[in-house]
C-alpha cells in the first residue's frame, strides 16, 4: 500500500518539504496498519493538520481524520505525531525539526479508521465522575444573585477547567494501556476540578466513584499525562491533590 | 473493603517496614553477615523474644504489602469479573499462607521445638 506522492506545481521557492507518513488502517478489512508516504510542502506556519488536509485534497481523500476548530479548542484532532501524543492543529511542522513526520492514531483508543479513534470510553469515564456542580439549592430563585467566588477560590480549580477532552493524557497513560477499566487521567483531573470548586457540594459522591479498584489508586505517578496536555491542565497534579482528600490531608 | 482503606494499609505497611527493617539491619550489623547466618546465632535470634516479635511484625507487614502489591499488578494486567475475584482471594490466601508458615517457623524455634 506504501506510496510516494508529491506536489510541486505553483509553489513558492521558499517552501520546504517533508515526508508525511500516515498510518492507514481499516479494521473492517485490514489485518494491521500500514504507513502511506506523501511528500508535502510546508511553510513556517503550516500545522500537521493542514498537511494532512493537503494530502486529502490533492492525493488521497480517503484518509480518515477528525478535526473541527483548527485552534486547539474542540479537542478533536489528537494523534501520535513523531511518537508523541499531540494536537495536529496545534503542532507546526517546523517545530518538529524533522524531515519525516509520522502520524498515527492515539494509543489506548480503539481505531475507527486511519487517524480517527473512538471516544466512547473517555466520554463514559468523564460522565461517571459527575462533571457538573452538585448542590441542593438552585440559582433559579428570582431575587438571588449568582454564586460569587473570590479570585482565590477560582484559582483552586480554574487550570483544570481548561480541559478540552482531547484524550491526549489518556493516550499517554501507561495504566490505560493495560487496565481496560481504569478511569484515566482525564476524568480524574475533572473530578478534582469539581471537588475543588467552592460552589460544589458533591465531593462525597464523586470521591466514592473514584475510590474503586480501577479508580484513582491505579495511578502510579508516571506523569506522562501532564507532559502531553496541550492546555497546561496538569492532570497528574490534579490526581495527587485529589488523593490528598482521600488520605485525609485536605477536606 | 474500600480501595482507599486498602491503599492506606499499603502505604502504612511500607513506612512501618522501612523503620523496622532499619532496626533489623542495625541488629545484624552487630556481627559479620556470615556469622549472623550460623546455626546457633539464628536460633539465638529467634529465642530473644523482643527481636522475634519484631521479625514477626516485619513478616506480617511485608506479606500484606507484597501480596497487595501483587494484587494491584494483576488487576492492572487483565480484567474480568471472575479473574478479579480469583486475584483478590488468591492474594489474600497467599498472604495468610505466608504469614502462617513464617509464624510457624518463628514460634517453633522460639519455643525450642527444633
Ligand atoms: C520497605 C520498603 C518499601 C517501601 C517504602 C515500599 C513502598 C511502596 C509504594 C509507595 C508502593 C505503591 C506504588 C504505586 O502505587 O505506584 C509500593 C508498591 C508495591 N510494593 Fe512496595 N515498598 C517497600 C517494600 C516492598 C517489598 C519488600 C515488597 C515485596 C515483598 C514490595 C512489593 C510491592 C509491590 C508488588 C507493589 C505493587 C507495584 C506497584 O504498585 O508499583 N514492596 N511499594
Ligand atoms: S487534561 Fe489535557 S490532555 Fe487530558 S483531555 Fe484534558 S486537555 Fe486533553
Ligand atoms: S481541530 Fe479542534 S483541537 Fe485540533
Amino acid at each position: 500500500m506504501a506510496q510516494v506522492s508529491s506536489m510541486s506545481d505553483g509553489q513558492s521557492s521558499t517552501m520546504k518539504s517533508i515526508t508525511l507518513k500516515i498510518s492507514r488502517f481499516n479494521p473492517e478489512h485490514d489485518e494491521s496498519s500500514q504507513f502511506m508516504e506523501f511528500n508535502v510542502n510546508y511553510e513556517k506556519w503550516t500545522t500537521v493538520l493542514e498537511a494532512i488536509l493537503d494530502v486529502k485534497k490533492h492525493f488521497d481523500h480517503s484518509v480518515a481524520v477528525r478535526y473541527s476548530c483548527r485552534q486547539a479548542t474542540c479537542g478533536s484532532c489528537g494523534m501520535i505525531i513523531n511518537g508523541k501524543p499531540r494536537l495536529a492543529c496545534f503542532t507546526k511542522i517546523s517545530e518538529l525539526d524533522s524531515n519525516v513526520v509520522t502520524v498515527e492514531p492515539m494509543n489506548n483508543f480503539p481505531v475507527i479508521r486511519d487517524l480517527a479513534v473512538k471516544f466512547e470510553r473517555l466520554f463514559d469515564t468523564h460522565q461517571k465522575i459527575k462533571p457538573y456542580l452538585i448542590r441542593d439549592d438552585t440559582e433559579l430563585e428570582s431575587d438571588q444573585k449568582e454564586f460569587l467566588q473570590t479570585p482565590e477560590e477560582v484559582e483552586q480549580y480554574i487550570q483544570f477547567a481548561n480541559c478540552i477532552k482531547c484524550g491526549l493524557c489518556n493516550s499517554a497513560c501507561p495504566t490505560m494501556a493495560t487496565d481496560s477499566s481504569f478511569v484515566g487521567p482525564q476524568a480524574l483531573a475533572q473530578a478534582y476540578r469539581y471537588v475543588a470548586d467552592s460552589r460544589d457540594k458533591g465531593k462525597d459522591s464523586r470521591l466514592k466513584v473514584i475510590d474503586d479498584s480501577h479508580g484513582i489508586w491505579r495511578c502510579h505517578f508516571a506523569g506522562s499525562c501532564s507532559q502531553v496536555c496541550p492546555k497546561g491542565v496538569d492532570p497528574a497534579m490534579g490526581i495527587q491533590l485529589l488523593r490528598g482528600y482521600m488520605l485525609g490531608f485536605r477536606d | 473493603m474500600r480501595e482507599s482503606t486498602i491503599m492506606k494499609v499499603h502505604y502504612g505497611t511500607a513506612l512501618a517496614a522501612v523503620a523496622l527493617v532499619a532496626v533489623h539491619i542495625l541488629m545484624r550489623l552487630t556481627m559479620g553477615y556470615s556469622e549472623s547466618l550460623e546455626y546457633e546465632n539464628v536460633l539465638a535470634n529467634y529465642k530473644f523474644v523482643p527481636y522475634a516479635i519484631m521479625l514477626e511484625l516485619i513478616l506480617i507487614l511485608l506479606s500484606v504489602h507484597g501480596f497487595n502489591g501483587l494484587r494491584v499488578i494483576l488487576l492492572e494486567l487483565k480484567q474480568g469479573k471472575m479473574y478479579e475475584k480469583a486475584v483478590s482471594y488468591g492474594c489474600l490466601a497467599g498472604m495468610i499462607g505466608l504469614i502462617a508458615y513464617g509464624s510457624r517457623t518463628i514460634i517453633m524455634t522460639n519455643m525450642g521445638m527444633v
